[in-house]
């Protein structure tokens, strides 16, 4: 029953999805604050990339070494996310092209290709890596077995997540700032609300969050470092970003939804079905494109939740 | 606290001064990433020069890597002019590749007089559809023009990975049992060669002075034309444009369309100078579009600027792809664009903005902010 092709198909969405699900959120973070951040995937590889130097590096015990691990790749994409955030929010560079140059900066070919060869780090099997750790009876429970037991620890994590981004967004203070900060920014600064911090602070958070999603891949998915390991992840993060109209709960539903595509040609194939992988490698793309048409009906922008101020620089002097 | 002003004249030496500064301000910043990692900056960028720019033989390869950036980056400098976030130049790129590649092959008979005005004609319709599907989206529905031709690049990647490698599409190879095993385009007709021009010892490709030529034109178009002053006055305000009566939806098809265009030519240039087969993998690999997008920026979307500054990062890349070896830090290119557009993006606020250090015990006066 376990060997069932929709279990096989939804035990392998959670695991490709929970990359995109910590970057989406991540992106989503920042664009709610008003910042529009495409150096998503720039910041994944060098979270990928340290969050894996540290695993190789810092002795001890397995768990303690992996929370080490992504606490590092948290790090790096935060503050591959700074760069970002002083571009944009002090200097007031084009959100666009910033988010652009970071991802040259950062990605494939770049600094993480730099670090990943300046530290040695190809072609060397990881010293720890997450693995499933619940007991085997209910890893082999019948359909949720598979699907909800058999996951390593970064899945409950990024459900943790959802959670916790949900609640802040919705429930708290600091959330409805933020939110004011994404939507108009004068009228949060007119508040007493310090809109540089906020956008600092969540833009550094949305890089954060991409780098724990890199580390996803380097520490859980594929244990070991390879140059632009994270093949474009990145890129369908900010758009499952629009996908799921800029809420943390829709992403978990869109991330499962286009880790499924990715994870589909794998599964088919190896039951001796011929597909062709392309197809469904393209549809994320189309159906973010279709869904961004929807979206931009007249009037249904601002019900569908995209924050009214993302990409503009907010400057007291000229509003 | 430093505090910012917007400055109220732009003195003209500032646009020299601040690209100057922020190279030599991308150099300090390389310098103490290659310290940090215990590589010789000086070597390091002496092997660079020199492997770009430091013999004929270099310069020749630096050409060659320019040609595509410099399409790419007139391609991202004519939209974004008007405030169009083009960045589909790669996917837009990959469309010209794959028409051009399709007229070669179908035309196998024709001389090359026909074959080249026709390769380009391909290109540019395959660009310019490909462009068109964003430029539609956003005139007449109000689409987002940025996230749908960024996810455009991604869907044209898939459609040239299909073509070569998992169909037996009219692209395909499939004469002999090897090119079954190891799938790659048919090769194109002799006469789909595009030409090689010597000038002054340089060989410079066909595509590099079509490139140059295009640049000249969208000059004449942006400055001496009523259609340039209107796309120029539609990207500073479109709502003074929308008022003075343009037509700004009719604008924006025209300019997405000469956009894409211009990036289906650049793959029409890959085929007939360089690749001579639609060549999948190294396409989707080169990342020529996103480039583009750092150059148009850096050029500050003005197309001769365009032109120094595609051949200025031509090079670093042809000197990137020579010394890639065990003792040269691969990535370092990347890092190095990277760090040049960071600069570039922080300066064009120097450009736009004053600093002003009010003095300790100093009162604030207006007359620096009226000067």
């Amino acid at each position: 029953m376990n060997n069932a092709i929709l279990v096989v198909v939804l035990a392998s969405a959670v695991t490709y999805g929970t990359p995109l699900l910590f970057a989406a959120l991540g992106e989503l973070i920042t664009e709610r604050a008003g910042v529009l951040n495409l150096g998503v995937e720039g910041m994944m590889l060098v979270g990928a990339v340290m969050g894996f130097w540290a695993v190789q590096r810092i002795p001890g015990s397995g768990p303690l070494v992996l929370i080490a691990g992504v606490g590092v790749a948290a790090l790096a994409g935060g503050l591959m996310a700074l760069i970002h955030a002083f571009l944009v929010v002090t200097l007031r560079a084009n959100q666009i092209v910033s988010g652009l140059a970071l991802t040259i900066f950062a990605g494939a070919g770049g600094l993480s290709s730099y670090l990943g060869n300046d530290l040695n780090l190809a072609n060397a099997p990881a010293v720890h890596q997450f693995n499933a750790f619940l007991p085997q009876g209910w890893r082999d429970a019948p359909v949720v077995g598979p699907i909800l037991f058999d996951q390593t620890a970064l899945v409950y994590v990024s459900w943790v997540c959802v959670a916790l981004v949900g609640l802040y967004l919705g429930r708290t203070r600091l959330g409805l700032n933020v939110r004011a900060v994404g939507e108009s920014p004068a009228a949060a600064d007119a508040m007493g609300i310090n809109v540089t911090a906020y956008r600092y602070a969540h833009t550094i958070v949305g890089g954060a969050f991409a780098g724990i999603g890199g580390a996803t891949f380097s520490l859980a998915i594929t244990p070991q470092w390879v140059d632009g390991l994270t093949q474009g992840a990145g890129w369908i993060a900010i758009a499952l970003v629009i996908f799921a109209f800029w809420r943390p709960g829709l992403c978990l539903v869109g991330a499962y939804f286009f880790g499924a595509f990715s994870g589909l040609p794998f599964t088919l194939q190896a039951r001796g079905v011929t597909v062709t992988p392309e197809l469904f490698q393209a549809l994320p793309y189309v159906m973010t494109i279709v869904v961004l048409v929807l979206v931009s009906a007249a009037g249904a922008r601002r019900r569908l939740g995209a924050p009214a101020a993302l990409g503009t620089p907010y400057v007291r002097e000229e509003r | 606290m430093i505090r910012i002003e917007r400055r109220l004249v732009q003195p003209r030496w500032l646009g020299v001064a601040v690209p100057v500064g922020s190279i030599v301000f991308a150099f300090a910043a390389m310098t103490l990433v290659l310290l940090a990692t215990h590589h010789p900056p000086l070597h390091t960028f002496g092997r660079l020069l020199s492997a770009g720019f430091g013999s004929r033989d270099s310069l020749d390869a630096t050409f060659i890597s320019a040609t595509p950036l410099l399409f790419t980056g007139l391609c991202a400098a004519v939209a974004f002019r008007m405030g169009l976030f083009n960045i589909g130049g790669e996917g837009q790129l990959y469309a010209g590749a794959i028409l051009g590649a399709g007229v070669a092959l179908m035309a196998s008979g024709a001389s090359t007089i026909v074959q080249i005005p026709l390769m380009i004609v391909a290109g540019a319709a395959g660009g310019a559809a490909f462009a068109l599907i964003p430029g539609i989206l956003r005139a007449f529905l109000k689409t987002n023009e940025i996230i749908v031709s960024l996810m455009l690049n991604y869907v044209g990647a898939l459609v040239l990975n299909y073509l070569i490698f998992d169909s037996l599409s009219y692209w395909r190879d499939t004469s002999t049992p090897d090119a079954k095993v190891f799938p790659q385009g048919k090769l194109l007709p002799d006469a789909a060669t595009w030409p090689v021009t010597h000038i002054a010892g340089f060989a410079l490709p066909f595509g590099l002075l079509l490139a140059v030529v295009i640049a000249g034109a969208v000059w004449v178009l942006y400055t001496r034309t009523r259609f340039g002053f209107e796309v120029q006055v539609i990207g500073d305000s479109p709502r003074a444009a929308s008022y003075a009566g343009m037509r700004t939806r009719r604008k924006m098809l025209a300019v997405m369309a000469l956009s894409g265009g211009i990036a289906g030519v650049g793959g029409a240039s890959q085929d007939g100078d360089f690749r001579h087969l639609l060549d999948a993998r190294g396409l989707s690999q080169a990342g020529y579009g996103y480039a583009g997008i750092v150059i148009a920026a850096l050029a500050r979307y003005n197309p001769f600027a365009v032109v120094l500054v595609a051949v200025l990062l031509g090079g670093l890349q042809n000197a990137g792809y020579t010394l890639q070896s065990v003792d040269f830090p691969s990535g370092l290119v990347g890092v190095m664009q990277g760090l040049i557009l960071f600069s570039a993006l922080g300066g064009e606020l120097l450009i736009r903005y004053r600093l002003r250090l009010p003095r300790r015990g100093a009162r604030e006066t207006t007359a620096g902010a009226a000067a």
